[in-house]
């Protein structure tokens, strides 16, 4: 398994370095530049300034510079919009906001998700089932740039109890409204899978076996038919694991938590493009390293599978 | 003969009257209203500010900051005048080309140390070095100093700078031309001092909060970038006495729907009213929601250069377009924020501008829709041969209210197909800016209050001129305002020829719309160029 992992992380190298050029030249491609701007900078003030971030330089220089950078000093360059900061500042001051109230979402997603899914699954074709594929089907239907305003309008301007955004340094009334506007709808098609799998896995042959040898009806559930149900839900949470992480960006910019995901697309706008590509390598290697990470959980899941 | 200028009046009379610093929980010290036990004033900005380096800074709610982080110059009251900032007064020779500033004694940056002469010359110095590239470098170009262009350019050695202390009090500026607003633009951030030694031990990393050292009314105590930042009184600050603020928090709140409820649910003081939501806030709360005109316009514009559409070559259809648009629809229906008609390029708020009787402006809806049709069927267009042009805008959904009100007014007036294209901003500046357009729209807010901030742009080489609009009669009076002593009558002129010649639909002037906190006391309505001083705002007590 070591061995496998260390082929993995390999092959993910030309993966990442691939993933930096298109996006560097992509970038540099659309119209507008840093420093367009409605006054237009005079020639020679414009010149001063690319000069002092190399933009003047050939595009493959460029590049070479920034790779350069990277594997030696392991520095993103400095930000082209806010010149008090550079790239490694801005994502070592995001990053942990994102991922803090990224993580709390997927486990709220992850527990409340498998538990309905569950309780629909053994309690097939009653209320509970019905209650909780309702839900889920709801969940699902509610994206988080709709859940964001509801919450706003419930719990900040009608009921007065949450605060409508901020940080304020992760305390839990500033994160209970991010979490749950990110969290609902992955909720919902998180239990989704996780009834049509145990449903399918409750009909199986070693489950009707187990039921025939006499076994109590939680022991069948818990010992028998969890771990093959999970195994299609753990393939869909590595996704959204990277989701939560980096499609977090409506959340941060809605409850301006300060995250990741604003200074992204601030970048994109503004044509930042030291952080624009430093935040798309962070997204790249997390996503191939969730991506390794799942495929190791499948082992864990089901003794079939072999590394 | 020296023209002595000193303003000794107002600011300072009131800073004697006062005694003590405590006003938390007191009573205002002129108006004898009482005041809130905790002076917090906490406001809505829209993105992440640039930089609160004041050589740096380029956007407003950055400028916003760094005014009252740093003080330089002068300073403008509330309804814009000029008033003693680190400056006490200055003075100017004949020719208007060497100004003198004479520094306040008790002037402190917040470690303590004195405002000198020198940290100006530092500052100034350090705006126009090829070294710094500053984005606002052209602002001192502007002013024209002594040898700003060609350092800036790369030709001359920064310590060439028309700028020298005389003394650690006296400030000497040369101008390579005379320039009577010269000391209005000192209110401007670029201008503002800078700490010589703090930038010299921390590099770029000066502004932040752990390391700056600022001679304002406040210094920075907290920044979480893209959430919020946060300033605090300075003690050292000369006029800290009169400061009746304690902590102002700026939080970035990028959707002004979420700010607005954010601010009805009590969490803000100050924020933006979203586009024709006016009059039911009006209606709602009628003391909080307020609309005053700010020193900015709306137009679009044709674009003339050879690679234009040639019917726009025509005067007639130019005209005719723009006497097509019901400017009330726009303004009252469409922005419906209070926002005046504009039938003129400066906004009629601009200090010293007298709006010209544009016949436009004189005749009824009906009257202009009649004459467009005339105009436009003299150019050869009609029901057999529609005008037919693409009109760009930035993405927004304001932009695009008010672009598809324009395209059916032209439509059902005068048959004329436009159709809407919307660009991304920096496509759009790019695409504008290379002349890639028939009809684009634009929109300008005055750098300092006088009407050349706005007409300078429809002079042929100036860098704003998108439309390439050419006219040398243009060219020539706004040269001769540059240097005049009443360059009202200038400015008149040139806007009655812009009525003619209509390379620009002015469609309408800016209006500061906000939701305003009825317990601020003493914001500056009637500053158009909203350049507004925590230190002279205070909380009443609820």
């Amino acid at each position: 398994m070591l061995a496998y992992s260390l082929r993995r992380l390999l092959a993910a190298i030309p993966t990442i370095l691939l993933l930096i050029i298109a996006c560097f030249f992509l970038m540099h491609f659309a119209p507008g530049g840093p420093f367009t701007s409605e006054r237009p900078l005079p020639p020679q003030v414009l010149a001063n300034i690319e000069a002092r971030y190399g933009l003047d330089q050939p595009l493959w220089k460029q590049l070479w510079d920034y790779l350069y950078n990277i594997v030696v000093h392991f520095d993103f360059g400095p930000s082209f919009k806010f010149k008090d900061r550079d790239v490694n500042d801005i994502i070592a001051q995001g990053f942990p906001i994102s991922l803090t109230y990224g993580s709390l979402s997927f486990l709220f997603a992850t527990a409340v998700g498998v538990s309905l899914g569950i309780a629909a699954a053994i309690r097939h074709n009653t209320w509970i089932d019905y209650f909780a594929v309702g839900l889920g089907i709801a969940a699902q239907a509610l994206p988080n740039f709709i859940m964001g305003p509801i919450l706003i309008l419930t719990f900040t301007l009608w009921l007065g109890w949450l605060p409508g955004g901020g940080w304020n340094g992760g305390q839990w009334q500033y994160l209970v409204m991010p979490v749950i506007a990110l969290a609902t709808s992955y909720m919902g098609s998180i239990a989704r899978i996780t009834r049509s799998s145990m449903l399918e896995v409750l009909n199986s042959n070693f489950i009707r076996t187990a039921r025939a040898k006499g076994l109590p009806t939680r022991t069948v559930i818990w010992r028998h038919a969890l771990k093959p149900t999970l195994l299609p839900v753990v393939s869909y949470l590595g996704p959204v694991f990277v989701y939560v992480l980096t499609g977090s960006v409506f959340v941060d910019i809605y409850f301006s938590t300060g995250g990741l995901g604003q200074a992204y697309v601030g970048s994109a706008l503004s044509r930042d493009y030291a952080v624009l590509l430093g935040v798309t390598i962070l997204y790249g290697v997390l996503t191939v390293l969730v991506n390794l990470l799942t495929d190791l959980a499948y082992a864990w899941f089901d003794p079939k599978i072999r590394y | 003969m020296n023209t002595y200028i000193r303003y000794t009046l107002a600011g300072l009379l009131s800073s004697t009257i006062i005694t003590g610093a405590a006003f938390a929980a007191g009573t205002h010290p002129e108006t004898g209203e009482a005041l809130a036990d905790d002076q917090t004033f906490t406001y809505r900005i829209l993105d992440e500010h640039s930089s609160v380096d004041p050589q740096v800074v380029e956007d407003v709610s950055g400028a916003e900051i760094v005014r009252d982080l740093f003080e330089g110059l002068m300073n403008q009251d509330e309804d814009g005048n000029l008033v003693p900032g680190v400056a006490t007064g200055y003075t100017t020779n004949d020719a208007k080309n060497v100004y003198t500033f004479t520094l306040r004694d008790d002037a402190k940056w917040s470690n303590g140390d004195p405002v000198t002469a020198g940290d100006f010359v530092f500052a100034w110095k350090r705006a126009v070095d090829p070294e710094l590239s500053s984005p606002y470098a052209w602002f001192m170009e502007l002013m024209s100093i002594e040898n700003a262009a060609e350092i800036i350019a790369g030709n001359a050695s920064v310590d060439d700078l028309g700028v020298k202390a005389i003394d650690d009090k006296t400030l000497e500026v040369t101008l390579s031309a005379p320039l009577p607003y010269f000391p209005q633009m000192t209110t401007h951030s670029t201008t503002f001092p800078a700490p010589q030694k703090v930038i010299e031990e921390f590099g770029d990393a000066w502004t932040k909060p752990e390391n700056i050292v600022s001679n304002g009314a406040y210094v920075l105590t907290e920044h979480l970038p893209q959430e919020r930042s946060v300033r605090e009184r300075n003690e050292m600050y000369w006029d800290n006495e009169s400061t009746i603020i304690d902590k102002v928090v700026a939080l970035v709140i990028n959707d002004e729907n979420v700010a607005l409820t954010r601010y009805l649910a009590g969490e803000l003081d100050r924020t933006e009213v979203p586009a024709g939501q006016y009059p039911r806030l009006k209606e709602e709360h009628p003391d909080e929601a307020i609309s005053f005109p700010r020193l900015c316009n709306y137009y679009y514009t044709f674009n003339l250069s050879d690679g234009g559409p040639e019917a726009f070559k025509d005067p007639n259809v130019r005209q005719a377009l723009s006497l097509a648009v019901d400017r009330a629809i726009i303004t009252e229906k469409v922005m419906a924020g209070g926002q005046p008609e504009a039938y003129t390029f400066a906004p009629e708020a601009t200090a010293g501008f007298t709006v010209p009787d544009v016949e436009m402006a004189s005749m009824s809806q009906a009257e202009r829709d009649e004459l467009a049709k005339e105009l436009l069927a003299e150019a050869g267009f009609g029901p057999d041969n529609p005008l037919s042009f693409e009109m760009v805008y930035n993405t927004s959904e304001n932009h695009k209210k008010v672009a598809v009100a324009l395209s059916q007014m032209w439509k059902q007036k005068l048959g004329v197909q436009a159709e809407l294209a919307n660009m991304e901003w920096k496509v759009f500046l790019e695409e504008r800016g290379n002349q890639n357009f028939d009809l684009a729209r634009g929109a300008w807010c005055g750098d300092y209050n006088e009407a050349s901030t706005f007409l300078d742009l429809l002079q042929s080489d100036s860098g704003y001129n998108d439309g390439k609009f050419a006219n040398p009669r243009v060219d020539e009076l706004l040269a001769e305002a540059k240097t005049s002593d009443d360059p009202a009558p200038l400015y008149t002129e040139v806007e009655r020829i812009i009525a003619q010649e209509t390379p620009v639909i002015p469609i309408y002037h800016y209006a500061g719309v906000y939701m305003m906190d009825s317990d601020v006391g003493n914001w500056p309505v009637n500053n158009v160029e909203q350049n507004w001083y925590s230190k002279n705002l205070y909380k009443l007590a609820e």
